[in-house]
């Protein structure tokens, strides 16, 4: 038997102080505490802890109400068993049939639970044969139980955890892109100041225009037409500086921000791929495109001139406040007083508007996810007649959309036209202040006329800048659901100090391992070894978790407890793509991309010859179907290309992995999807691909399975027989049941194709 | 130099005879990369559709069998290649296409614009609503009139 090694410990050291000392006073002198746990939940299901404790000799028990201990002597006869479903998870203490005791807990405890069921096991044999040898397995995680490579020194698993959100502003978090385009941003924001500067010439010039040439005129003053030139061509010349240097800010920067755009698209893409199943299987295809496809593009347009328009308006208003207040102070103050109202509105508003935003990108979504639901199911959708039921969801959708723009319109509609009035309102203030100025002598007309003209402006400014606050809302929201792809570490997270891996015998070994998806246990305790260029047939019924298992030996999925050795090494050691490259994968539904037919089968080695695609090709009993198509291996198939049949298809696939040569193949139900004959044309192509490889196939027919040196049955998440086919046959237990139910099926079926063939 | 020998009977069919003797009669050559490597890989096919004879270079062929198969292939095989795009009925699809070819001059039916394949940057097949398929070798090497008509499809 072997365990791990904590199991072997006395762990009296570690025990919660809450309950040791009263602990300490009933156990004996030489007891040990071998193994512990704190059950989270009291018979009525409320969340009450307790502790159960195991000594070698006693298991006692804690009731959080009572706060007395219960003891039980262990003795064979006795198990200790552990079940879970829907996250509750329950350890009963039976006695020869007659439970003693129950403890629930909610599974994040599990790995707990199960050492101490183990140590249970190791604790009881002792008692009954003190001298049973009991072999400690090699060191592995103190928390998590999993067992370590020969040269690791802390746990792959636990210390994967995944960091908490940055919370920082969202759009904040962009500059990481921007910092690639430095200099073209700062050669950008020069280009900027210039022009905004080149904008403010022209309303300067109106004041020595009023006062020195105007209002002399009027006053009898002959007009001075070489200063009247010397206005104007400074006022054209400092339009046109103004219209050049802003067409090479605003294409500089829209340059940027574009490659800041597709930076983020590619970044977003690049991680998803190393993203795993799991997050995947969580998320909707939809509402993935929506977020990598339109909202980098929103934050795009946002950058490239929403905030473009923003940094030239700060500028405007800072630069204009600082003519202004250069002028004339008390005038320029009286300005300004609108000023707090609308930095406070726009205050106000900006929650309330980010929120909608978000939630307006979420209904996006659904929209999305909508489409990208029915569009490949749309044969199901058709056969069932469901259109209308689509189309209602279509539209429930979309009004749901249409409700949450809505609202958001409401506060939109309201804060721009108040932003214009306050404008007005600061223009009116600006003129009753003034007039009053020019009448009391202390300003000249030139000047009020100056502050008009630049007071304009600087509204025109302010407002285009409220509106500003929404698309920085929608901007953030984008960045927002973007970085929450990019924050998302990989449940299935790369070894950090990956064990080089150049060639592999194909050696597998399963070491009690357990796997949760989610809440549901599907598998627990699994223990299997697999020879090198062993064929392993996994057979069960469907949800017994073969799948699982095999998801679990490719790394699709990280196990949740125990291990899975390949060579001696636990995979998590070793870098995911070279570990990957050592295994093909043959599946139920043969995915083929869209491309040629020598693309495809060249899709894991994209370097391969064509002779070595065409050997492939040929092994796989795929290369005369392919040379009677019109193109040959250049036929495109995958989404729209060439109709091929289910068993066309999967001996492409075949070849696929046949051309990657690896020494781990797996077989899920690679012939499941095609009739009898091609199945066994199926089979051929599958006998040459097998040799020499460890194999393991998963298949519901059991005679696709006759090569399998060994079968393994499996039944709700546990190994139950091992053994090749004929010793299972004579112990008659689950495999010789599978296999009674499925001969009568055959020979029923053979009997209706013989009375069909009669009648036909 | 070749154990096998090709020739054609008097019916127009080409016999094989193999290495072993077998005879076939009414072989079909098969480029297997019609598109990217078509002098390269080659299958001769039985009147039943079974692979008899596969060759790797049929540069390395005598001059003899390598003509009796590539006439046999340009019998079978059309693919004209388009010299220049005369006018498109609309920009949208379906749209019918009037092209130069080296075969001369057509009109074509395009049903939609994934039927234009890339091979390479400048390499097109487009095939049209039967399935027939047109070559367009160097899309830089067209008229300026032909390239703009194109350029709205691509």
């Amino acid at each position: 038997m072997s365990l791990p090694s904590t199991t072997l410990l006395d762990l009296k050291a570690t025990l919660p102080t809450t309950w040791a000392s009263g602990l300490g006073r009933i156990l004996g002198e030489q007891e040990l505490v071998k193994a512990w746990i704190e059950p989270n939940l009291d018979s009525g299901l409320r969340f009450n802890s307790g502790a159960l404790v195991l000594t070698q000799t006693r298991l006692l028990s804690l009731d959080s109400s009572n706060a007395e201990w219960t003891s039980w002597d262990l003795a064979s006869g006795q198990t200790l068993e552990h079940r879970d479903h829907a996250g509750l998870g329950a350890i009963e203490f039976f006695d020869n049939g007659v439970r003693l005791g129950v403890w629930y807990h909610t599974l994040g405890m599990a790995p707990a639970v199960s050492r101490l069921c183990e140590a249970f096991l190791v604790c009881q044999t002792l008692i009954t044969d003190p001298n049973a040898k009991i072999e400690a397995a090699p060191g592995g995680c103190p928390t998590c139980g999993t067992p370590y490579a020969p040269d690791q020194d802390d746990c792959a698993v636990c210390n994967g955890e995944a960091q908490g959100p940055n919370n920082g502003w969202a759009l904040l978090r962009l500059v990481r892109f921007a910092k690639p385009y430095k200099l073209p941003l700062i050669i950008g924001f020069i280009l900027t100041l210039m022009s905004t500067g080149a904008t403010l010439v022209p309303p300067y010039l109106t004041m020595p225009l009023m006062d020195k040439i105007l209002i002399p005129f009027q006053n009898g003053k002959p007009i001075d037409y070489d200063l009247v030139a010397l206005y104007l061509t400074g006022l054209v010349v400092s339009a046109f500086l103004a219209w050049l240097l802003s067409w090479a800010r605003t294409y500089l920067l829209a340059w940027v921000s574009e490659r800041i755009g597709a930076d983020l698209r590619t970044t977003t893409f690049t991680h998803l791929q190393t993203l795993s199943l799991q997050y995947f299987g969580g998320k909707r295809t939809g509402d993935l495109m929506a977020r990598i496809g339109s909202e980098t593009d929103r934050i795009n347009l946002f950058l490239s001139l929403h905030l473009l328009d923003f940094a030239n308006d700060v500028l405007m208003i800072l630069m204009t406040a600082a003519i202004l207040i250069s002028i004339d102070p008390t005038l320029a103050l009286t300005t300004l007083i609108p000023l707090p109202v609308i930095v406070w509105m726009i205050h106000l508003v900006r929650g309330r508007l980010r929120f909608g935003f978000e939630k307006v990108d979420r209904a996006w979504s659904e929209v999305t996810n909508v489409l990208a639901d029915t569009i490949p199911g749309i044969r199901v959708v058709k056969a069932f007649a469901q259109e209308h039921r689509e189309v209602a969801r279509f539209r429930e959708a979309n009004n749901r959309y249409l409700s949450v723009n809505d609202r958001i319109n409401k506060i939109w509609a309201l804060f721009a036209p108040t932003v214009t009035f306050l404008t007005e309102i600061g223009l009116l203030v600006v003129w009753i202040f003034g007039i009053s100025q020019v009448a009391g002598r202390s300003i000249t007309v030139g000047v009020l006329a100056a502050f008009l003209a630049y007071i304009g402006r600087f509204y025109t400014r302010l407002d285009s800048m409220s509106r500003i606050v929404s698309h920085t809302q929608q901007a953030s929201a984008g960045a927002k659901r973007i970085f929450d792809i990019l924050d998302h570490v990989s449940s299935v997270p790369d070894a950090t100090r990956p064990v080089p891996l150049e060639r592999i015998e194909g050696r597998i070994e399963l070491r009690n391992v357990g796997f949760r998806y989610g809440s549901r246990t599907v598998l627990r305790g699994v223990d299997l070894n697999i020879r090198a260029g062993e064929m392993i047939g996994l057979v069960g019924h469907s949800g017994s978790g073969k799948s699982s298992l095999v998801n679990l030996i490719c790394r699709f999925y990280d196990v949740t407890e125990g291990g899975i050795r390949v060579d001696g090494v636990d995979i998590r050691s070793y870098s995911l793509t070279s570990y990957r490259r050592h295994i093909g994968l043959v599946l139920q539904e043969p995915f083929l991309f869209f491309g040629s037919i020598a693309e495809n089968i060249a899709y894991g080695k994209p370097d391969a010859t064509r002779e070595e695609i065409v050997a492939a090709a040929r092994a796989a009993r795929a290369h005369e179907f392919i040379l009677r198509l019109p193109q040959g291996y250049d036929s495109l198939v995958g989404e729209r290309g060439q109709a091929l049949s289910g068993g066309e298809r999967q001996r492409i696939s075949i070849a696929r992995a046949l051309l990657i040569d690896p020494k781990i193949l797996i077989l899920d139900e690679a012939t499941s999807s095609v009739d009898t004959t091609t199945e066994m044309e199926i089979q051929e192509a599958l006998d040459n691909l097998i040799q020499g490889r460890t194999t393991i196939a998963i298949a519901h027919r059991l005679s696709t399975l006759r090569k399998a040196d060994r079968l393994v049955v499996m039944d709700r998440g546990k190994v139950v027989e091992i053994g090749p086919h004929d010793e299972l046959i004579a112990k008659q237990g689950a495999y010789h049941a599978l296999y009674l139910a499925q001969t009568r099926q055959v020979e029923q079926e053979s009997a209706g194709d013989s009375v069909q063939d009669a009648v036909a | 130099m070749i154990d096998f020998q090709l020739t054609r009977n008097g019916a127009g069919k080409l016999v094989l005879v193999t290495r072993d003797g077998d005879v076939h009669e009414g072989v079909l050559p098969v480029r297997a990369f019609p598109v990217a490597a078509p002098e390269f890989f080659i299958a001769l096919m039985s009147s039943e559709g079974k692979e008899v004879l596969w060759i790797e270079d049929i540069k390395k062929l005598p001059e003899s069998v390598s003509h009796l198969i590539n006439e046999e292939i340009g019998l079978r095989e059309l693919m004209p290649e388009i010299y220049s795009i005369h006018s498109v009925s609309t920009f949208s699809t379906p749209s019918e296409w009037d092209v130069d070819t080296d075969r001369g001059r057509t009109k074509f039916t395009l049903k939609g614009e994934e039927d234009i394949r890339r091979l390479s940057l400048w390499t097109l097949i487009i095939t049209d609503s039967h399935g027939l398929r047109f070559y367009l070798k160097d899309m830089q090497a067209l008229d300026k009139n032909s390239r703009k008509l194109l350029d709205r499809f691509l």
